[in-house]
């Protein structure tokens, strides 16, 4: 049965990396930039739930609300300060300010919040649902369903509603989206505030299952987050989902052979999932008309 | 070639205040659009000069000139892709300066692609869609909400859309991803989804490229539709010259950026500087 535990454990982790990928692939997508400071925000996030829960003893899910606000105006405040005076410059200028932005939030956070380690009180009770043999607990079940319903949500809101449809339109070609009208600036300071959204919730589920917190701890899952999301294809939404859960259930099992390499193992099936297929398991190569 | 586009009567143009003519029936409102001194350098080129024209409000107008005359440049500037160097482009009296693409689409200019641009990965009605953004509105929280406003704005887009695409009967294309449409019903779905912005003035850039004599006659009599049923000014660039002596009112001829001429097609056909400017200028023989 431990197959099974490992497998359910691997599952619920990726559901998490599926979480924070999506908010890389949307700004991949649609602004054409990697954010790497996403991992930060995650961090943020998780700082944000710890202080209202457990400073000032609110209910986990005020505080998780709370978190998403913050975060929301988070990733609309750097969007604006930041990448939004970039949009004619070269992608490794924004790319390099990315890098500079997510420095900033970590040291802003050892600056205020200090580095010694917060022990962070789980959102979701504690213990397993009563099934003999296999341990689901609670947080794996709340993880990977909120995954779902976040996933599903996420496709119905591109493909029906209107600005769903106005991202999309952006993420294929922005300036004839302008010339029907669709404000791109407006449209790309949304997706950061979903992507930053998303990210509030994956740093509740995250920081349920680990629990230390200092103010690097966004930086590692953001890193596997965005594997994840290169790993799926960057710029699919299932794409995102696929690779994130791929890339848990992967790690999960490196981890029982051998706790050392297994981070090395997940990036091992990157380099050769890349070299196979260069866009992704669902990206869709791009062939340059000329 | 049908009936109507046989019988056309030469529209009677008059001249207004901008060294330009406009069909008569036009000449009481002021023209939808008027450019005054319009031109833009690119470093030390100047791809457009003096460019002045008025447009009448439900005007055809042609905009035709040898490859690389600048006749996209003067889209490009209506629509504010670029910025002009200098002078002023006035759409229905208001002046355009400072604005952007997109406030300048609400203002009332949506125009197609000499490249077709058109959203290939979503489908028809979706496309037609996108055009119609600022005419259907809901807030954000009300379509995640799936609130009712939302689901009476998105049959209201429905149904706009739907109408829309009818015009060149393309209802049944709707669920169909417009990357894999035959090239000149992409053409067609441009012209629908720029129509969908609701603008005042259309710009077609070449829109019959491509297409096969009775595409194009087709496309003609659909140009007179669109004019007629929506009361818009149309002003189009085109190489097929049966298309633009067909269908325009006035027109204007640009070369190495300047005009060169302008007037109805009668005058265009008959004017030498335009016969040098396609053919180049006869030498004469010692």
């Amino acid at each position: 049965m431990s197959f099974l535990n490992n497998l359910i454990t691997g599952i619920s982790l990726g559901s998490v990396y599926a979480i924070i990928a999506l908010g890389y692939t949307m700004v991949y997508g649609i602004a054409k930039m990697l954010n790497f400071a996403h991992g930060d925000v995650i961090m943020v996030g998780a700082y944000m739930i710890f202080f209202a829960t457990g400073s000032f003893g609110l209910n986990p899910i005020v505080g998780i609300l709370l978190a998403v606000v913050v975060c929301t105006v988070l990733g609309v405040v750097i969007e604006g300060l930041a990448y939004k005076p970039l949009r004619q410059a070269s992608s490794l200028a924004v790319l390099i300010t990315a890098i500079g932005v997510s420095y900033f939030l970590q040291n802003a956070a050892l600056l205020l919040w200090g580095a010694d380690p917060k022990v962070f009180t789980s959102v979701i009770p504690e213990g397993s649902l009563p099934i003999e043999g296999v341990n689901i607990t609670y947080v794996s079940l709340v993880t990977v369903l909120a995954c779902i319903v976040i996933m599903l949500a996420l496709t119905w809101f591109t493909s029906k509603t209107k600005m769903g449809k106005a991202m999309r339109a952006c993420s294929e070609d922005k300036a004839a989206a302008q010339l029907m009208g669709i404000n791109v600036n407006r449209t790309i300071s949304m997706t950061f505030a979903i992507g930053s959204a998303l990210a509030a919730i994956a740093s509740a589920l995250l920081f349920s299952s680990y629990k230390n917190l200092i103010p690097t701890s966004g930086s590692l899952p953001g890193i596997k987050a965005f594997t994840a999301a290169v790993f799926g294809g960057i710029g699919s939404i299932p794409g995102a989902m696929l690779g994130g859960i791929l890339l848990g259930i992967i790690e999960t099992f490196a981890k029982v052979i051998n706790t050392n390499i297994s981070d090395a193992v997940v990036f091992a099936v990157l380099i050769i999932v890349l070299l196979v297929k260069p866009a992704g398991l669902l990206g869709k190569t791009i062939r340059e008309k000329v | 070639m049908n009936e109507r586009l046989k019988n056309r009567q030469p529209t009677k143009m008059v001249p207004v205040p901008s060294h330009s003519i406009v069909p008569e029936r036009d000449v009481d409102k002021p023209p939808i659009l008027e450019c005054q001194h319009l031109g833009i350098d690119f470093g030390g080129l100047t791809a457009v000069n003096e460019f002045n024209l008025a447009v009448g409000r439900t005007e055809i107008a042609g905009l035709i000139g040898p490859n690389g005359a600048g006749k996209t440049t003067v889209f490009n500037l209506l629509t504010k892709v670029y910025q002009p160097t200098r002078g002023t482009i006035l759409l229905d009296g208001k002046d355009t300066h400072g604005m952007n693409t997109v406030q300048v689409n609400k203002a009332g200019i949506a125009r197609t692609f000499q490249n077709i641009r058109l959203f290939d990965k979503l489908t028809v009605e979706d496309n037609v869609k996108i055009g119609l953004h600022n005419q259907i509105r809901y807030p954000m929280w009300s379509g995640v909400l799936r609130l009712p406003g939302y689901w009476k704005k998105e049959k209201l887009a429905h149904e706009s859309a739907m109408e829309l695409l009818s015009i060149f009967d393309m209802q049944d294309l709707a669920n169909h991803q417009a990357g894999s449409l035959p090239y000149g019903a992409q053409r067609r779905l441009e012209i629908i989804r720029a129509l969908a912005t609701n603008p005042s003035l259309l710009l077609l850039d070449e829109p019959a490229a491509g297409m096969n004599p009775s595409e194009t006659a087709d496309l003609m009599e659909n140009i007179l539709k669109i004019r007629d049923t929506f009361q818009i000014a149309i002003m189009l660039i085109e190489h097929d010259m049966n298309l633009v002596m067909g269908i325009c009112e006035g027109i204007c001829v640009l070369n190495f950026g300047q005009v060169i001429a302008k007037g109805t097609p009668a005058e265009i056909q008959a004017n030498p500087k335009v016969v040098e400017a396609y053919l180049g200028s006869q030498k004469k023989e010692g």
